[in-house]
């Protein structure tokens, strides 16, 4: 069974119609990139999986249960994080509070819990911090912790959003436009740090501009264009491909 | 005519935004200069209102001048005061420091008398209604402003069921902090989907339907008479009759608030609050489930209206519905806003002095209100973020420079990332 499934997605905004008919497939443990020119309906179909919008017709389906109609909170709470293409983290929250955030729906204390902070309360908080140390670790932040989240330079930020996601503990990853603003060491660091997420059992999808990370770490990808799917496949193979090239990758030099 | 300000931007145009500002102000305080019975120093009323108009222009015209400086300086001398007292109360001596200011609260009154006592127990009491709106405007970031009603269905909670049922006092403090609690989950549903002016706008509305209600509700509430001879608390025995009773009474309440507030701000849920505050979307897309989360903000700020409703009812043994305004709202809202949102010494530090002030300048009478308007105007143009800011931002600031000197850790080189001393350097 696939882990994620898209049957005949369509999203419209008005007259517009943002994505056409959208079959997906995403397989456990895959890195698949979504490509496609701007206003492709790249993020709408990340929005659409993840509960920001409703879509108009059609069906996903995670594990086999379908998502549509879920708030975004129970979108995540069954495995399914995200990132976004513009930075929103929590900017009045310091860098290791927003990774705590991110395991919000792993914990449980409620008002009581609290209030009265019972053993099992005090416990659960430290955990969540040792959680989000070691996740900020990972994504090398961890020297930053306290500091406030909107100190940090672009790609700092690009990365505790990552961490923030992976703390919810999920089975996929969906990122947009991680590399956006990041220098090309940062980038490289980027790429080394996806295929980390993937040696931890993630599946990651992952929307991208930039044709090295794409064709550097993707196992698949599907091209996106106008809101209809024009082609999927491995990168080799997208890469010699005449519709894409013709829709997209024709004004850019491959593999630069 | 040819109008030349339209093509040169007002801010190049000092004298002409002086004038502006000093005929928009003649205008708007026109009804009321026309009122004022004050001194003219022997000028006629017109020429008098005119040199007062001219004045005010050109105060506001200097402040525009030296805001910036002055919002330095007033930044400057205000976080170092706040720094010192947030090492105290953080250092190793903090809970000496406590017992301190506890042991402060607890003899201070004795030497006092009643008239000081009483302005006391009116702090207590503001500080404990602050508190609670700031779980809704400062941690959440919800802006209610009929958040009175809440205080008004603890006040007549008691009123009602001292008077007909005969129920005590500390039988009705936790059912009137429920009963705020309910009220507040029930104005929360309907407001859900919305933000900003518009919550702001459906808040007022329901805090002055409460009072609206209650006004006109003769048959239980007798209307605007109000509701007299409410029984004073008693314990074992011991009735609550001078000053001082009620002073202790408050002064545990509010520790309750503080330490419940203060937990609640430091937990998952306090988390949930800042982040649904700083980004809806964001927030719900990490998990949270944001009309939980905001029904719990609206609850458990209400409670302590309603705790504070119930003590003024027991306090005052007589309450109408002219108690519970709207202008209260907003008064209590300055607190959070004079203050510092979110932070919780802030919070206790702005209801105090919007107690104390306005009763020092008893003196000046008719200009009382006056004064205290230009005073949060000035307080908002220096010092936005309140008197106090919030300690989430304080803690992050203050970690700044130990974080700056720290050594890099390996972590960053594993994912091939430069160290900070060779970012630097490779930057120009």
């Amino acid at each position: 069974m696939a882990l994620l499934e898209t049957r005949k997605l369509s999203m419209d905004f008005g007259g517009l119609r943002a994505i056409d008919t959208i079959d997906v497939t995403i397989e456990a443990h895959e890195i698949v990139s979504l490509i496609g020119p701007n206003g492709a309906g790249k993020t709408t179909v990340f929005n659409c999986v993840t509960g920001i919008f409703a879509p108009t017709s059609g069906e996903i389906r995670y594990r086999g249960e379908s998502l549509v109609g879920l708030r975004p909170n129970q979108v995540t709470a069954r495995g399914v994080a995200r990132t976004f293409q513009n930075i929103r983290l929590f900017r009045e929250m310091t860098v290791l509070e927003n990774v705590m955030v991110g395991s919000h729906c792993r914990m449980k204390a409620g008002v009581a819990g609290a209030v009265f902070r019972p053993g099992a309360v005090i416990k659960e908080e430290e955990e969540a911090v040792a959680r989000a140390l070691d996740l900020l670790r990972f994504v090398a932040l961890e020297e930053k912790a306290d500091l406030w989240a909107r100190q940090l330079p672009y790609g700092d930020q690009r990365r505790l959003e990552i961490a923030r996601a992976m703390a919810s503990d999920p089975t996929l990853l969906l990122l947009d436009e991680p590399a956006a603003g990041m220098n090309p060491q940062e980038t490289n660091a980027l790429m080394e740090l996806i295929r980390l997420i993937r040696d931890r059992g993630i599946t990651v999808l992952l929307i991208e501009h930039h044709m090295k990370v794409v064709m550097g770490i993707s196992d698949r990808l599907i091209v996106l264009d106008h809101g209809v799917k024009i082609a999927e496949g491995k990168p080799e193979a997208i890469r010699e491909d005449p519709t894409v090239i013709g829709a997209y990758l024709g004004q850019e030099s491959i593999g630069a | 005519m040819r109008t030349p300000s339209r093509s040169m931007p007002l801010r190049q145009r000092p004298l002409l935004r002086i004038v502006l500002a000093s005929l928009w102000f003649g205008l708007l305080s026109l009804p009321l200069m026309m009122e004022l019975q004050a001194p003219y120093f022997g000028l006629g009323r017109p020429l008098m209102v005119s040199v007062v108009v001219g004045l005010v222009g050109l105060l506001w015209w200097l402040a525009s001048q030296w805001s910036e400086r002055l919002r330095h300086v007033v930044a400057r001398v205000v976080d170092t005061g706040g720094s010192h007292v947030r090492q105290l109360a953080e250092g190793p001596g903090r809970r000496l420091l406590y017992a301190l200011a506890l042991a402060c609260a607890v003899l201070i009154p004795l030497g006092l008398n009643r008239y000081y006592i009483d302005v006391l127990t009116q702090v207590g009491m503001y500080v404990t209604l602050a508190l609670g709106l700031n779980i809704v405007v400062g941690l959440a970031g919800l802006l209610d402003l009929g958040y009175i009603a809440f205080y008004a269905v603890g006040a007549y909670t008691y009123g009602l069921l001292s008077t007909r049922i005969g129920l005590s006092f500390w039988e009705v403090l936790p059912l009137g902090a429920l009963l705020a609690a309910i009220f507040g989950v029930l104005l929360g549903i309907p407001v859900l989907r919305l933000r900003g002016d518009y919550l702001a706008i459906v808040t007022l509305g329901f805090g002055e339907m409460i009072r609206i209600t209650l006004n006109n509700w003769d048959s239980l509430t007798r209307g605007p008479n109000g509701i007299i001879g409410i029984a004073r608390p008693k314990i074992w025995g011991f009735t609550f009759s001078n000053p001082i009773h009620y002073y202790y009474l408050i002064v545990a309440i509010v520790l309750l608030t503080i330490f419940v507030v203060d937990r609640l701000n430091r937990s998952r849920i306090g988390r949930a609050w800042t982040a649904m505050r700083d980004d809806e979307v964001a927030a719900e897309v990490m998990g949270i489930d944001l009309m939980k989360t905001k029904l719990l903000a609206f609850g458990l700020g209400a409670t302590w209206a309603g705790l504070a409703g119930v003590f003024f009812a027991g306090k005052m043994t007589f309450i109408s519905p002219e108690s519970f305004t709207f202008f209260e709202s907003v008064i209590i809202l300055c607190m959070v806003v004079l203050g510092g949102m979110g932070s919780v010494p802030g919070v206790i530090l702005g209801a105090a002095l919007l107690v104390i002030l306005p009763e020092m300048m008893r003196q000046f009478a008719l200009y009382r209100m006056l004064i205290f308007g230009g005073a949060m105007v000035m307080m908002m143009v220096l010092r936005p973020q309140g008197l106090i800011a919030s300690p989430r931002r304080a803690i992050a600031l203050r970690r700044e420079d130990q974080a700056r000197s720290a050594v890099v850790k390996p972590a960053s080189e594993r994912l091939g990332l430069p160290s900070r001393g060779e970012r630097k350097r490779g930057t120009p």
